[in-house]
């Protein structure tokens, strides 16, 4: 997920600090805006236990101090207790990225035990109804229900919301929730427009007169509130003129490895097909870091073209997102779209003027997250 | 959360219990670890925050870092607090 706003700015000496782990693509629920690949019912062949123990083990010795175990929906890995033991007696911090689904008091108790440091909870409305709509899934309650344990057991909790077109009118609504469930962070992570999203762009992205009013939300909310939640906003990088740092550089501080072992520099990056990524049942993480093609291919900036190659801002945003680079231009060496100064920055400009506000008659489906929807990836959006 | 005062002379402060703070070999550094992010410190800043353990005053802990590093580091210790407890990485002890 190419996640900015929250905490980490650090030189990480180029070492690997961020390990996430997408223990499985199997979910419960079908957002229309999953970032697992579209064809992700071909993925079943999972690493097992003792497999993500040895990726544990070789991604602490490279450095790796952040762990996110990640999916799909980690826990509906009967291991997942078993590997955040093993995670936190290597010394890793932690993090459990979640739906919810699949966790009760019981659970929550034996991964506080295990040594769990921190839950993201994701929450995609405030009332049972829209969640339903937006997830496919009636689990609202459930997802309260859990969160109110986590806090009971102590864990320090992210609520993470994916912002769209559907709930950003809610945005006041999820900071009342928040305080009211006593969560440290709130997290309003404006959609990125990959995989599912993608497909899903005309529905879900939010027209700029909504971006702003719920800016100008949070802004009241952290006059108010303070820090209490802390309140992180992630706009989504079609409205802004420079891109984003996405992952801080590829192949800098981030390693995500997929359920089947694929190491891949970012969650997306099986978008680019041009590169062969190297898989921890094959190789050692060490060799797949340091030496690994895919890995050094867009390292450092000397893989790129203009207009970023002589722009003074290469060092402070790395040219943006290759995938995205990928998706709209169709050459992931290109400069990510979302730059003003990018040749193709007319494509985000085209989405953003098609974005508006829909009443129930102009809403088209959504596209949700199921099986044999392969298809719909040559088929984009619209 | 920001929360409660700041640290005064006579307050005993402690590390968040949310941030994990530990020796990184990789790194060779100290390090704080909080939900989804890191904080590399300086060796200062290590220093002064293995004081904060919850048992000494602000003032006890200036008295033996000064004598410690024979230097009157009164005000540096201070002016970190401020920045570590605005930043959330300490609280005062009730």
């Amino acid at each position: 997920m190419p996640k900015t706003g929250s905490g980490l700015s650090l030189d990480g000496l180029g070492l690997p600090l961020w390990l996430v782990l997408e223990l499985t693509y199997k979910c419960p629920l079908k957002c229309p805006w999953c970032n697992n690949p579209v064809d992700f019912d071909r993925y079943r062949n999972e690493l097992t236990t003792e497999e993500w123990k040895a990726v544990l083990r070789e991604g602490r010795r490279l450095g790796s101090l952040q762990l996110g175990f990640s999916g799909g929906e980690p826990a509906l890995r009967k291991d997942l207790e078993e590997l955040v033991g093993e995670a936190d007696g290597l010394g890793y911090y932690t993090n459990l990225i979640t739906s919810g689904v699949g966790i009760d008091a019981e659970r929550i108790r034996d991964l506080k035990k295990a040594g769990l440091k921190q839950v993201q909870l994701s929450l995609q409305a405030c009332d049972s109804e829209l969640n339903e709509t937006m997830v496919g899934i009636d689990v609202f309650d459930q997802k309260i229900a859990v969160a109110r344990e986590l806090k009971a057991q102590g864990f320090p909790m992210v609520l993470n919301v994916p912002v769209s077109r559907y709930n950003i009118g809610q945005t006041q609504a999820f900071i009342d929730l928040a305080a009211d469930l006593g969560v440290e962070y709130i997290e309003f992570a404006n959609l990125q427009y990959y995989n599912w999203a993608l497909l899903n762009r005309s529905e879900l992205l939010p027209t700029r007169e909504q971006l702003e009013e719920s800016e100008e939300v949070v802004k009241r909310a952290r006059e108010r509130l303070g820090n209490k939640p802390k309140i992180y906003f992630v706009i989504p990088d079609y409205y802004s003129e420079r891109p984003k740092a996405c992952m801080n550089g590829w192949g800098s501080i981030h390693l995500t490895i997929a359920p089947d072992g694929s190491a891949l520099p970012c969650q997306e990056a099986r978008l680019i097909k041009e590169l062969d990524f190297p898989n921890v049942r094959d190789h050692g993480l060490d060799w797949i870091w340091k030496e690994s093609p895919a890995f050094r291919k867009f390292r450092g900036d000397d893989w790129m073209k203009e207009p970023c190659r002589s722009c003074d801002e290469k060092g402070k945003d790395f040219g943006g997102c290759r995938c995205q680079a990928l998706m709209l231009t169709g050459d992931a060496a290109n400069t990510d779209p979302v730059c003003t100064k990018s040749p193709h920055r007319h494509l985000i400009d085209e989405a953003v003027a098609a974005a508006r506000v829909r009443g129930p008659r102009t809403e088209r489906p959504l596209y949700m997250r199921q099986r044999g929807q392969e298809n719909l990836a040559a088929a984009g959006d619209d | 959360m920001v929360s409660g005062k700041r640290p005064g002379a006579t307050d005993v402060v402690e590390i968040n219990p949310m941030y994990l703070f530990r020796w990184e070999e990789a790194q060779q550094a100290h390090v704080l670890l909080y939900p989804e992010g890191v904080v590399k410190l300086n060796e200062a800043a290590a220093e002064i925050l293995k004081t904060c353990d919850g048992a000494r005053t602000v003032d006890a802990v200036i008295a033996d870092l000064s004598a410690r590093f024979d230097a009157d580091v009164r005000d540096d210790v201070l002016e970190f607090l401020e920045v570590a407890h605005a930043q959330d990485w300490i609280r005062v002890k009730p």
